[in-house]
């Protein structure tokens, strides 16, 4: 298994105490799977991705990733994971506004230390993003700018893509249009996904589906 | 609906502390430095006011003796019985313990109405006045007096600092000056019938009143300096509350289009914002005056040694609390923070109500303005240069300063955003192309408070240039004058002569220091009568000269001016200068004179001894291989107190502390405006800060630790800290130029050379870039501590 996250627990500090978030989540992911995790607002899907990513730390629990247990890394580790393994697509692009749209997708592969032009240049294309190489995230619009952000994370050919809410933003269509280039996209380099979505609709277009309540798996 | 209007505008100060504490300190501090210069002029001008009321100085007509210093008392006797209403004076140092008072003995009973002495004799017992020996002075000045003078002291806060009165005759007594007087005031009630002053008097000329006392005109050029370095630190702190107020607007954006949304008229909005506003600037602009308070305490007793060095007028080392200045303080303030608003409020009066709420605009709007800068920028460098070849007088000087400045802080982003981009181009790696490209995005952020770095450290090396070029020029200028070894004050000497015949076999060389103060080319200055021998010869060192300068000067067919009569009478060499009565010579030679706030010529000792044979040598200088021999000589042999001699090395000792203080002013002020800028720089950073989480999360999400992007970030601060510091220098050097070729010229009338300082501007460079490490260390820092989950708040926000 690429992913293996075993009896998780995150609690936030709150007014009246810890406040727990996730409590005791366990799934597996395979490289090539793909695994939609749904839940209402608060359920701890966003918390989880972090977690998996390296981006926060866990109460309790064991994340392997890889064959790397993501817990026991630093920092030090857990941002060199995300530089070389970890693709992250976010519901608000994050893109870099001083840097063009080539920089931008080139970006996180150059920062992984394999940037591979050719591959860059094959997903600008897929992406329909050619003619904006030269312009800035500012002057694009809300799904140009997400296809930017698409095109980073899987530039950077990494063995897990976390997306967070990725087209939460945009508009139905468009929506449709960019999760389907997405997917295929991912789908072509055998990377695992996992994919918070409040949609059933584009959870339904995942192989796996997981629904988190309360910080627990359904 | 104002109140609720006014608590939701007030929540976005609660909610962003450190914008509020920028504000609130950026327009105090800059209060505090224009209002403490402010507190310094008020003060330094109502005492010259106060000493030159004491004798109706500049509203009374006076007497004074055509040569010398004092006249015979019987002048007085002779102009009343001729019918004139005057009223001896005598005036002096009084020497009292350790320090050093003007004793003005006046003659009670004619002493004019409109003089102060008069006021304060109204409230004094004049027979106790007259008969006890009795001094009356300030309450500084008395408590010197206490404990040096038997006499009894009346105290009377309105006589000015530094200044004793006294009866005539007690004052000549104690000034050891039986039978002279200094002058003669003249009442402005006058008989119809009076003989002419030339055939009663006729080595006595009448002085016009003027209305202005001449210490207070001499003196206004410092308080221009003062005052021009005063606005420039309000200017500094003026753009650090500029970019507090624009940023905050912008953060405020949404909020106003909720508040208009939900029925708040716009105008109405802009008015409550306006008076928020005015009531922060009033809050800051009180915090400032007390800081300028302090400010002018500490920097009074320099400026006060300053103008007695300089002028020879007394200030009072202690500070009042004058409307004049707090006023101008708070309205500063609030004129400030208005100005610094204006462009928020208009851009604010002109948003569509469904303008989008994102505080980005507030770096966009920068981009959009960019031409208009850069276009504004153009035309006050190019209105400087203008100036500086068309302009003339003291005003064009400092219109040419304000447009460098202006013009230099607008230029500024432009120059950085181009070298910015050049790294960019130029860098291969990832890290330093983000690093680079992302610089350039907080360079609008960041932009106002380099601004005001710059224009404190151009205002260092200007003003650091200007004054080691004055140190150096005004050393070499005190070899060259000061080449005696010993130095005569003959004032206590009755027969002159016979000194100077005692000293013809003693001394290798006599230059007796002839002088009369007159008028020349109808301008009030100096004449000089020289013995030219080999010390003039060969230490003198000319601005302009004919090749046989000396020679026609010794042989009575030339004069040498100073700097100061060529410049402010448009007199070259060759052109012919009326020295005295029937004396017109042509000009020689021009010399330099620092430290001189008047006109000099200099003519041979004989035409000046036939044009004033009335004048005796007041000082010698002496040239000697064995100073301590010759002085023992003066003690022993011809009797002269050893006080009377001062050797040269104490007059330079003495000139160059003089000189040092009068800087020391000017230096403190630098500094100040330089911690200012230093301030501005970390309050925009914590500022930008919280802003800055946003571009930053997403780097740290793909793997940069946060312990690189702080060092990144202080990298960064301190990139831009140098380019600023190494455009700050070729801006400084101009402003040297400008002060010392123009601003210079016109308040004191001389020119100085201009010298370079390498190691002193190369400390200037590694003092702000340690500024700007400290500055950047504590964001920095903050954010490699920072928890991940506050990282992970911008992605949380998305939702």
């Amino acid at each position: 298994m690429l992913l293996e996250i075993d009896d998780i627990t995150k609690s936030y500090p709150g007014p009246d105490g810890p406040v727990p978030v996730l409590r005791g989540v366990t799934l597996a992911l395979g490289l090539g799977e793909s695994l939609a995790l749904t839940g209402e607002s608060g359920s701890g899907k966003s918390t989880l991705l972090h977690l998996v990513a390296g981006l926060d730390g866990a109460d309790s629990g064991r994340i392997l990733l890889d064959g790397a247990d993501v817990t026991a890394l630093d920092d030090r580790g857990r941002a060199a994971l995300r530089r070389t393994k970890v693709g992250i697509v976010f519901q608000q692009f994050n893109l870099i506004p001083s840097l063009d749209i080539a920089a931008n997708i080139a970006f996180q592969a150059r920062l992984g230390g394999a940037p591979d032009a050719e591959r860059t240049a094959g997903l600008t294309k897929a992406l329909g993003l050619e003619p904006h190489l030269r312009k800035y995230p500012e002057q694009l619009s809300g799904g140009q700018q997400q296809r930017v952000a698409i095109a980073r994370t899987l530039a950077a050919s990494p063995r897990l893509i976390l997306a967070d809410e990725p087209t939460g933003n945009l508009d139905e269509k468009t929506s449709d249009e960019v999760m389907d280039q997405f997917l295929a996209l991912v789908a072509e380099t055998g990377a695992a996904l996992l994919m918070v979505t409040h949609s059933p609709r584009l959870a339904a277009k995942l192989g796996r589906h997981a629904h988190l309540s309360q910080g627990r798996l359904a | 609906m104002t109140a609720a209007t006014l608590g939701a505008l007030a929540s976005h100060w609660m909610r962003n502390r450190v914008q509020f504490l920028t504000l609130v300190v950026g327009l105090a501090l800059a209060t505090a430095l224009w209002s403490g210069v402010q507190a310094i002029n008020a003060e330094a001008r109502a005492s010259y006011d106060a000493a030159a009321a004491a004798l109706g100085e500049g509203r009374l007509d006076q007497l004074v003796p055509a040569n010398g210093e004092t006249m015979p008392q019987e002048r007085f006797i002779a102009l009343r019985r001729a019918g004139w209403l005057v009223s001896p004076v005598v005036e002096g140092r009084l020497r009292a313990g350790t320090s050093t008072l003007r004793l003005v003995g006046i003659e009670p009973l004619t002493v004019p109405v409109g003089a102060a002495a008069s006021a304060a004799l109204a409230n004094t017992d004049l027979a106790g006045f007259l008969e006890a020996d009795t001094l009356m002075a300030g309450p500084e000045a008395a408590d010197v007096l206490r404990g040096a003078l038997p006499n009894p002291v009346i105290v009377d806060a309105s006589i000015a600092s530094g200044t004793v009165i006294a009866d005539i005759g007690v004052a000549q007594e104690l000034l050891d000056r039986g039978g002279r007087i200094s002058r003669l005031v003249v009442s402005p009630v006058q008989p119809l019938r009076q003989r002419p002053l030339a055939e009663v008097a006729p080595d006595v000329v009448l002085q016009r009143a003027d209305g202005a006392s001449d210490v207070g005109r001499l003196t206004d050029s410092f308080h221009l300096n003062l005052t021009a370095f005063g606005f420039l630190s309000f200017a500094v702190g003026i753009f650090i509350v500029h970019g507090a107020i624009g940023l905050a607007f912008e953060q405020r954006r949404g909020m106003v289009r909720t508040l208009r949304a939900l029925g708040i008229p716009l105008d109405r909005l802009i008015v409550l914002m306006i008076l928020e506003l005015v009531v922060l600037a009033l809050l800051a602009g009180g915090i400032g005056i007390l800081l300028g308070y302090l400010v002018a305490a500490v920097l009074l007793p320099d400026v006060a040694a300053t103008i007695r060095g300089l002028y020879g007028a007394d200030v009072a080392g202690t500070l009042q609390i004058r409307p004049v200045w707090w006023l101008s303080g708070l309205a500063m303030a609030v004129g400030g923070a208005l100005v610094a608003a204006a462009s928020a409020l208009w851009r604010l009066s002109r948003m569509p109500i469904l303008a989008s709420a994102g505080g980005r605009a507030w770096a966009v709007a920068s981009g959009r303005g960019r031409s208009i800068q850069a276009a504004a920028a153009l035309f006050l460098l190019a209105a400087a240069g203008g100036l500086a070849v068309m302009g003339a007088g003291l005003v064009a000087g400092f219109a040419i300063l304000a447009c460098l400045f202006l013009g230099g802080a607008l230029a500024l982003p432009l120059c950085l955003a181009v070298i910015l981009k050049t790294g960019q181009d130029r860098s291969s790696g990832v890290l330093p192309q983000w690093f680079w490209a992302d610089s350039r995005q907080q360079l609008p952020g960041l932009s106002l408070a380099l601004m005001a770095l710059l224009l404190a450290m151009a205002a260092n090396v200007g003003v650091s240039t200007m004054v080691s070029s004055f140190r150096l020029t005004f050393t070499g200028f005190l070899d060259q004058r000061l080449s005696a070894e010993l130095y005569v004050d003959a004032a206590g000497v009755d027969d002159r002569a016979a000194l100077e015949r005692f000293l013809d076999t003693r001394a290798d060389e006599i230059q007796p220091i002839l002088s009369v103060e007159t008028e020349l080319a109808g301008l009030p200055a100096e004449l000089y009568g020289a013995r030219i021998g080999r010390t003039y010869r060969e230490n003198w060192r000319f601005l302009a000269a004919e090749a046989d300068v000396w020679d026609r000067v010794a042989d009575g067919e030339a004069v040498i001016v100073n700097e100061q009569l060529s410049r402010r009478a448009g007199l070259g060499l060759g052109d012919r200068l009326a020295a005295a009565p029937g004396l017109a010579l042509p000009i020689a030679g021009i010399v330099g004179d620092y430290g001189n706030p008047i006109g000099q010529a200099i003519v041979s000792e004989t035409l000046f001894r036939q044009a004033y044979p009335a004048v005796s040598a007041a000082r010698f200088g002496l040239r000697t291989d064995n100073p301590e021999a010759l002085r023992r000589a003066l003690v022993d042999e011809f009797g002269l107190p050893s006080s009377s001699i001062i050797d040269q090395a104490a007059i330079k000792r003495f000139s160059l502390s003089v000189f040092e203080r009068t800087f020391s002013v000017t230096e403190a002020l630098n500094v100040l405006t330089l911690a200012v800028a230093a301030f501005s720089i970390l309050m925009s950073l914590l500022t930008l800060a919280a802003m800055r989480l946003p571009q930053l999360a997403p780097v740290w999400a793909m793997g940069v630790t946060q312990r690189r992007l702080a060092g990144l970030e202080v990298l960064r601060t301190v990139l831009l800290a140098l380019l600023t510091a190494v455009l700050a220098i070729p801006l400084g050097l101009l402003l040297a130029w400008v002060l010392l070729a123009v601003v210079n010229v016109e308040a004191f009338g001389w020119r100085l050379p201009m010298f370079l300082f390498p190691l002193e501007y190369g400390r200037l460079i590694l003092l702000t870039l340690a500024a700007a490490l400290l500055a950047a260390s504590w964001p920095a820092w903050r954010l490699s501590r920072m928890a991940p989950a506050s990282l992970l708040k911008v992605f949380a926000h998305e939702r």
